[in-house]
């Protein structure tokens, strides 16, 4: 009877996870695996400073929604900052704050991206007002306007009035007006203000747009100025070196405006360095992309409609049921014996952070270094608790000795090793102490070794690719989890490990 | 070609999935949990019920008490710190004797002083050994002089019973015998010798030591088979009655024998393990599923034997030949 019931609830469970995923599938067009050949942009900029000892604060434009591009995924790396991103008109800035820096300060902004194949939406925002024409000298003034009125002859609206200008700009044998008019290098910054004057000077509004020229494998990238001039209507963006119009494929506008790209309060004027790759991940979100693309009502209450930062949380949160499905298969059936429950399902979500052979390797030896110095707190006769707190204050100075130590040999992994959860380290390291003395090496070994192997199973299915998007895309594969899971909770046959136990007794029945 | 768990469920051996959901969970009530992993509160209703158990010296339930712990163990030569909430016979210290220059001795031989007992008490205490880690009490009762009769077949430390009561009716035994390898410990997994008794005869079938039958002792030398009880009827009858202070359908029952005291209760277990069918050579299903069919369960333990032994040959035959 109870059972009955148990496969009434999870068959319904199926059901209805089965059927939420087949309307998705087959009525909004959400793919199943993640597309396979999509590029991907990984974009890093780097800011370095001197501070001065006192609070520090750097603000840092960084690109806000880019057109041409779908961000999937950014990250800030700024060790002991405090993090705000801000919207900033038109812009978005990065806030970095810290109370007390000293020294040379590195901060990082990394981001991925992909590119977008549906038309941009045109940028109509801000409207801007007609400019006031700026003010030459009397030659300069008559170069201008004779360069002006011979464009406007030859062209019929904003863009191609630009575009011609730019044209004759950037003639490789200029006439005598625009020699005069260009003193400063094609291209500058500085060039690019100049050309903003003269559109000016014919009431035409144009704005300065910095943009990332996408390479691959670049690593010392800087902001190049482009031009945007408003047409009523929209604004429209030129290459000021070659004229060309809108945006490239590989140009990423990184913000509009002026201003300092970086600004520092409390130490020296920072550097900026970009770097910049492309990969083709087999991960990229379609799905992501579609979502944004299309304006499906059921999508404003996916896991979409949060903010980035969010949703990668909920990648994460999302794989944690099934890594307690895996401990759940590894314990009830197969047999594995473990320290604590869940234990290995928290160690596996460390390996995320640290990649798995570090994971591995980090996680034995601050576990024998451990258990070593709480051998020797044992001879001391500290009190219980007292001692737990020592062994988790160790643990912390070794994992500090190990940042100190991968980042003096330049291993970038040493900075996600503060991810790592201390506190699960200390207790695994009490607890195997107490199975030492207890039962002996042998059984500690036993279930290090059983707990090892389970957070390596969870780490490879919490980790998977396919997986992880399914759960993402469509999280009500949870119902279907959670059915499982009732499943095995009412299994009630051998354990795999039992069939090795009980071989004694299927011998001698096998004896006549 | 039979596949392995073809074979296991024709021999009617319980997996630990099937013991927790068709045993444990159906018959041993939550809330009755107290009763066995408190052994202060199983030795108390012990005593009111007149079920023998080895004798309480003191228990210690605050960190100070321990001060007074030189004092109260200056009286007793031997004795046996234990804690109350403790598992899997984890943080059991039995002390064997005193030496002239104030240290005691371990039943494995090792000197220590009264400064490693106390931390052992404040380990105890403080939840080391306890499930879940919470505050524990600590308990020093009188160490059991285990009887001559298991002399030759076990190697330090004490041997003891172990019967299986289900639903009130002893229906498995076994007995275990501490090994060198075990570290004289009476625990299967750590490598005791588990040898099954046969209910109706007080005879030890044959012996298994970590899953591999084994006919005599690893470390005596002396046969474990063929081996008497003695009290046999007495300690099924006291097996029986331990149903009665602590009503858990499915109960594990620690037996020792001391040898003036007779059979004592050392302890209760509300999920015993499943070893006792490799030194039995029997799976619990079959039996199991027999006693549950049984409507009515006398209430008088002398009768609960009775039909013990009634269902044993009902579902296995003659009892036994020992080899």
């Amino acid at each position: 009877m109870k059972r009955t019931k148990i496969y009434m609830i999870a068959l319904i469970l199926f059901l209805i996870s089965g059927s939420f995923m087949y309307y998705k599938v087959t009525k909004l067009g959400m793919p199943l695996i993640p597309s396979q050949q999509s590029d991907v942009w990984v974009v890093e900029a780097k800011l370095q400073f001197q501070a001065g000892g006192g609070p520090a604060k750097a603000s840092f434009y960084i690109p806000n929604d880019p057109p041409g591009f779908v961000k999937l995924n950014e990250d800030f790396i700024s060790s002991n900052y405090g993090l705000a991103t801000n919207p900033a008109g038109e812009n978005r800035k990065a806030e970095w704050a810290v109370r007390r820096a000293k020294g040379k300060q590195v901060l990082y902004y990394r981001m991925e991206l992909t590119p977008d194949s549906s038309a941009p939406a045109p940028r109509t925002t801000p409207r801007p007002g007609y400019p006031q024409a700026p003010e030459h000298d009397d030659t300069m003034q008559a170069a201008i306007d004779a360069l002006l009125n011979d464009v406007r002859a030859h062209s019929a609206d904003v863009a191609t009035f630009t575009r011609e200008l730019l044209t004759r700009l950037n003639n490789p044998k200029p006439d005598q007006n625009i020699s005069l008019i260009n003193k400063v290098g094609y291209g500058s910054v500085e060039w690019v203000r100049q050309l903003i004057g003269i559109l000016a000077t014919a009431r035409i509004p144009a704005r300065i747009v910095y943009v990332l020229p996408l390479q691959d494998l670049v690593k010392h990238g800087q902001l190049v100025p482009w031009i945007e001039v408003h047409n009523d209507f929209e604004w429209i963006a030129f290459d000021p070196v070659t004229g060309q119009q809108g945006f490239r494929d590989n140009i990423l506008v990184w913000r509009t405006g002026d201003d300092p790209l970086v600004t520092i309060h409390g130490g020296k004027p920072a550097t900026v360095d970009f770097s910049m790759s492309r990969q083709t991940h087999s991960q990229v979100d379609v799905a992501e992309q579609w979502a944004r693309q299309s304006n499906a009502k059921v999508m404003e209450f996916s896991l979409f409609a949060l903010p980035v930062q969010t949703q990668n949380v909920y990648r994460i949160i999302l794989m944690v049921p099934l890594g307690a499905l895996v401990i759940v298969v590894l314990r009830n059936l197969i047999g594995l014996a473990t320290f604590g429950t869940f234990m290995p399902v928290l160690v596996a979500m460390a390996f995320r952070e640290t990649s798995l052979m570090w994971g591995i390797v980090m996680f034995t030896t601050l576990v024998t270094v451990g258990l070593l110095l709480r051998q020797f707190l044992e001879k001391l006769h500290l009190l219980l608790v007292p001692r737990l707190a020592a062994v988790l204050t160790i643990v912390i100075m070794l994992i500090a000795v190990f940042s100190i130590i991968s980042v003096r040999l330049d291993m970038e992994r040493g900075l996600s090793v503060a991810l790592f959860p201390v506190v699960i380290l200390a207790m695994t390291i009490e607890r195997m102490s107490i199975v030492l003395e207890e039962t002996g090496s042998k059984e500690a070994f036993k279930l290090g070794l059983g707990s090892m192997i389970a957070a390596i199973i969870g780490y490879l299915v919490m980790t998977n690719g396919l997986l992880a998007h399914l759960f993402f895309v469509f999280p009500e594969l949870l119902l279907a989890v959670l059915g499982l899971t009732m499943l095995v909770g009412r299994y009630t046959g051998y354990r795999l490990m039992e069939l090795w136990r009980f071989r004694g007794l299927m011998k001698d029945a096998d004896k006549p | 070609m039979k596949m392995p768990w073809t074979k296991l469920r024709e021999l009617g051996i319980v997996g630990m999935n099937q013991r927790n959901a068709d045993f444990i969970m159906p018959y041993n009530q939550r809330k009755y949990y107290p009763l066995v992993d408190n052994k202060l509160l199983t030795k108390a209703r012990a005593i009111k019920r007149g079920i023998p158990v080895p004798k309480l010296y003191c228990s210690i339930e605050l960190e100070h008490q321990i001060a007074h712990l030189p004092g109260i163990l200056e009286k007793h030569d031997d004795f046996v710190i234990k804690p109350a909430n403790g598992s899997g016979g984890n943080g059991i210290m039995v002390i064997a004797g005193k030496t002239p220059g104030g240290y005691f001795r371990k039943a494995n031989d090792a000197l220590i002083s009264i400064s490693d007992i106390k931390h052992h008490v404040s380990n105890i205490l403080s939840g080391m050994y306890s499930l879940g880690g919470d505050n524990d009490s600590c308990i020093v009762e009188y160490r059991v002089k285990f009887d001559p009769c298991f002399e030759h077949v076990s190697y330090k430390g004490v041997p003891d019973l172990r019967i299986i009561v289900f639903r009130g009716v002893p229906v498995f035994a076994m007995v275990r015998l501490p090994t060198r390898q075990s570290d004289g410990r009476a625990n299967l997994h750590q490598g005791a010798v588990g040898a099954g008794i046969d209910l109706a005869t007080g005879k030890t079938i044959r012996g298994v030591m970590s899953s591999r039958p084994i006919d005599i002792h690893p470390d005596t030398g002396t046969p474990v088979s063929n081996l008497e009880i003695p009290y046999w009827s007495r300690i099924l009858h006291l097996a029986a009655s331990c149903y009665d202070l602590a009503p858990l359908g499915y109960l594990g029952v620690d037996i020792v024998l001391d040898r003036e005291l007779g059979p004592m209760m050392l302890e209760l277990n509300a999920r015993p393990g499943l070893a006792i069918q490799i030194a039995n050579k029997q799976g619990l299903a079959p039996i199991l599923r027999y006693a549950e069919k049984v409507g009515t369960i006398p209430k008088d333990p002398a009768a609960r034997v009775e039909l013990g032994l009634i269902i044993r040959e009902a579902v296995l035959g003659k009892p036994a030949v020992t080899p």
